[in-house]
């Protein structure tokens, strides 16, 4: 028995990688068929260039500045995650990440442009503002039972039109467009410092601490979760609010701090985006922007752990830009959003699959008991 | 006032026929978070109509028909993913709802963009379906206020809707398995097929929801956008309204009158003279059903076993 115990696919996190990968391959096959029925002639060829993103560059300069700015966007997106994953440890699903990480590019974006504070102070408000969103969702659970779903998709919307007022002020917007003005020109010491990483990525201007310090924070995540007594407390009212609250854990406090440290992470991902000065805010968009409900999908797609979203946050960002190139006379760039969701959408099946390999490994077992015992029979009795 | 009077009954139209169908679903114990990606399908499919069947053909009341028979079988068709997860699958609803409203905007986006890129020879690449002409038909003019047929069919919804729960068989064996499906399992209820008939009916008329909030107010649509948060509005209505729909029916015309303000607010001189930003408005509605919900959960009337799995070896 001790040998087949120790069985590769017997590990959890084996099991958990094998479910990702199924999903993966799940939601490719879908969104080729969508394709399919779409226009048989480029099919093929558009799943082949979301997979190869910045590969199709042919001169290796121009695939590791493309690459960079894949890392660059893969960073908020970590953050996105590890909010989600980390509310979702204590049991509640923070789809408000999204409007957290408006919130954390609000904040972030007006400190900068504004009050022309440096970076390290743009982060710290961003990530105040969406441990401030957080805590309410966690206040509203707690003190009047509102659901956190719920809560989280008015604050969504709320947050998107905040942001959108708060950020089309004189002096912040750029009155020629609905943008908002470049950081670089106007504010220099507002940019993340790039501390020489641009040279590993042929000087691409937008490289910066962000790709570390989100790597950072993911096994900061972890140790937390894992390693300290408040992790524990933490984990422990996730799987039973009551249990934990009868062995003297502060219930209430834990989930209103879970929540403001999902805010807060989900916060800082957008300041790690905006204040890199890769890409302004638009002061005009309708809808709310889809990094926080890609991190929903790095999350389950990384198997809940912090480790395993910095992997599937990279593989997201890298079919989502690959989407962006793919040929327009047939298809167009949201065709990643499509996979990616029919990716999340499989990942509900995780649980489902994982009974199965469990349950045909207990029959497994239990089929050679039996034959075992049928063996020894006649001496055992 | 007419026009507030108008896009208020026009509105709360919308959200009372999401959060009935969000209630039908609920009450058989499956949560719909997916409510807002089944609006979008259903307007998709009734868009199409609008936009491929000529208004010439059958005149206003095929068209009417049409369109309404189109978003409520797309709608239908896509709650069944809902479905299939959560009840066969015993899948977490919570992801599997908003997996789904993600799917929805992607695929109606790259249909639809498919579609306009292929008619136009490469030149129109948008997200948009332009349905002006069928629009028309859907509108009685009555003076200076424009009544809309869908106002009926909501209204007709509601008056069913209440029956079916409440005063058929049909309505008490579908509370039951919201309830405690243990106990209607044991008295020969299924409960795989009483879940599956609660989620169809919340794809039926969401979907019938979602096209008649894109032809509201407007006269073509853009894809990309789903329905902008609509479907979780109408969750809060739901949630406001107890699960019951005369309360619901309620929550909706207090709803859609904030949701109205918004359209309508420039035709007031004291809101214009406010000097507002438009956001305000726009913002007012999620802002009132946060503090709505905030100070009516409490007591929350919610399915005991919504969200639970129906297994049957557990007691």
């Amino acid at each position: 028995m001790k040998k087949t115990n120790n069985s590769l696919i017997r590990r959890e996190g084996v099991q958990t990688l094998l479910a990702s990968l199924l999903c993966i391959l799940g939601g490719f096959l879908i969104g080729f068929l969508v394709l399919l029925i779409i226009e048989p002639k480029g099919a093929f060829e558009a799943i082949s260039v979301i997979l190869k993103n910045f590969f199709k560059f042919s001169s290796g300069r121009s695939q590791l500045k493309y690459l960079g700015q894949t890392l660059v966007r893969t960073a908020p997106l970590l953050m996105c995650s590890l909010s989600v994953l980390f509310a979702y440890k204590v049991g509640m699903f923070n789809i408000g990440a999204a409007g957290q990480y408006v919130a954390g590019a609000c904040a972030a974006l007006f400190f900068s442009l504004y009050f022309k504070a440096p970076w390290w102070v743009c982060i710290l408000v961003a990530m105040a503002a969406g441990a401030f969103l957080g805590a309410i969702s966690g206040a509203l659970k707690t003190y009047c039972n509102v659901n956190v779903v719920i809560s989280g998709i008015m604050l969504n919307w709320i947050m998107l039109y905040i942001t959108n007022m708060v950020l089309s002020t004189d002096g912040v917007k750029n009155p020629m467009s609905p943008y908002t003005i470049q950081i670089r020109g106007n504010n220099p010491q507002g940019l993340l410092p790039q501390l020489g990483l641009q040279s590993l990525f042929s000087n691409e201007k937008s490289v910066t601490i962000a790709i570390p310090l989100a790597i950072l924070m993911a096994i900061a995540v972890w140790v937390v979760l894992n390693k300290t007594k408040f992790g524990y407390e933490l984990r422990a009212t996730g799987h039973n609010f009551h249990a934990a609250k009868y062995s003297g854990m502060k219930e209430r406090r834990n989930i209103i701090l879970t929540m403001a440290i999902s805010g807060a992470l989900a916060g800082m991902g957008a300041a790690l985006l905006y204040l890199t000065g890769i890409e302004e805010w638009e002061t005009t968009i309708s809808s709310v922007p889809a990094m926080g409900f890609n991190g929903i999908a790095v999350a389950f797609l990384g198997g809940l752990s912090p480790i395993g979203s910095i992997l599937s946050a990279f593989f997201i960002q890298h079919i989502t830009l690959g989407g962006s190139y793919v040929d327009t006379t047939y298809y167009c760039a949201q065709i990643s959003s499509l996979i990616s969701s029919l990716i999340i959408f499989l990942c509900a099946f995780v649980g489902f699959f994982r009974y199965a390999i469990q349950s045909h490994l207990r029959k497994k077992d239990e089929a050679k008991l039996t034959k075992a015992d049928a063996v020894k029979g006649g001496t055992d009795v | 006032m007419i026009l507030l009077l108008q896009y208020t009954l026009l509105f709360a139209s919308v959200l009372m026929l999401v959060a009935l169908g969000g209630c039908f679903s609920e009450r058989s114990g499956v949560i719909n978070i997916g409510l807002e990606g089944i609006m979008t399908v259903g307007a998709l499919g009734g868009a199409l109509v609008m936009k491929f069947l000529p208004v010439e053909a059958g005149g206003a009341p095929l068209m009417i028909l049409a369109t309404i028979v189109a978003s409520a079988a797309a709608g239908m068709l896509f709650s069944l993913l809902l479905a299939v997860a959560a009840i066969n699958f015993k899948a977490d609803q919570t992801i599997t709802g908003t997996a789904m409203n993600m799917l929805a905007t992607a695929a109606a986006t790259v249909l639809v963009k498919a579609m306009n890129t292929a008619a136009s020879g490469g030149s129109d690449v948008s997200s948009d379906i332009i349905y002006t002409r069928a629009r028309d038909t859907f509108i009685v003019r009555l003076g200076n206020f424009e009544f809309n047929w869908f106002m009926l069919v909501a209204l007709i919804a509601l008056i069913i809707s209440y029956i079916v729960l409440y005063k058929m068989r049909f309505g008490l064996r579908l509370r039951a398995c919201g309830e405690h499906p243990q106990a209607a399992d044991s008295v020969g209820i299924s409960v795989y097929k009483m879940r599956y008939a609660g989620v169809l009916i919340s794809g039926l008329l969401g979907g019938i929801g979602g096209i008649v909030y894109i032809t509201a107010g407007v006269s073509s649509w853009k894809f990309e956008n789903g329905v902008a948060g609509f479907g979780f509005l109408a969750l809060a209505v739901m949630i406001f309204g107890q699960w019951k729909p005369i309360k619901i029916a309620l929550a909706a015309l207090l709803f859609g009158f904030f949701r109205a303000l918004g359209n309508v607010y420039t035709g007031f001189d004291l809101l214009k003279n406010l000097n507002l930003p438009s956001q305000i408005y726009n913002m007012l509605p999620y802002i009132i059903s946060l503090i709505v919900l905030a100070l009516t959960s409490k007591n929350s009337l919610a399915p005991k076993a919504e969200g639970i799995p129906y297994d049957k070896g557990s007691r």
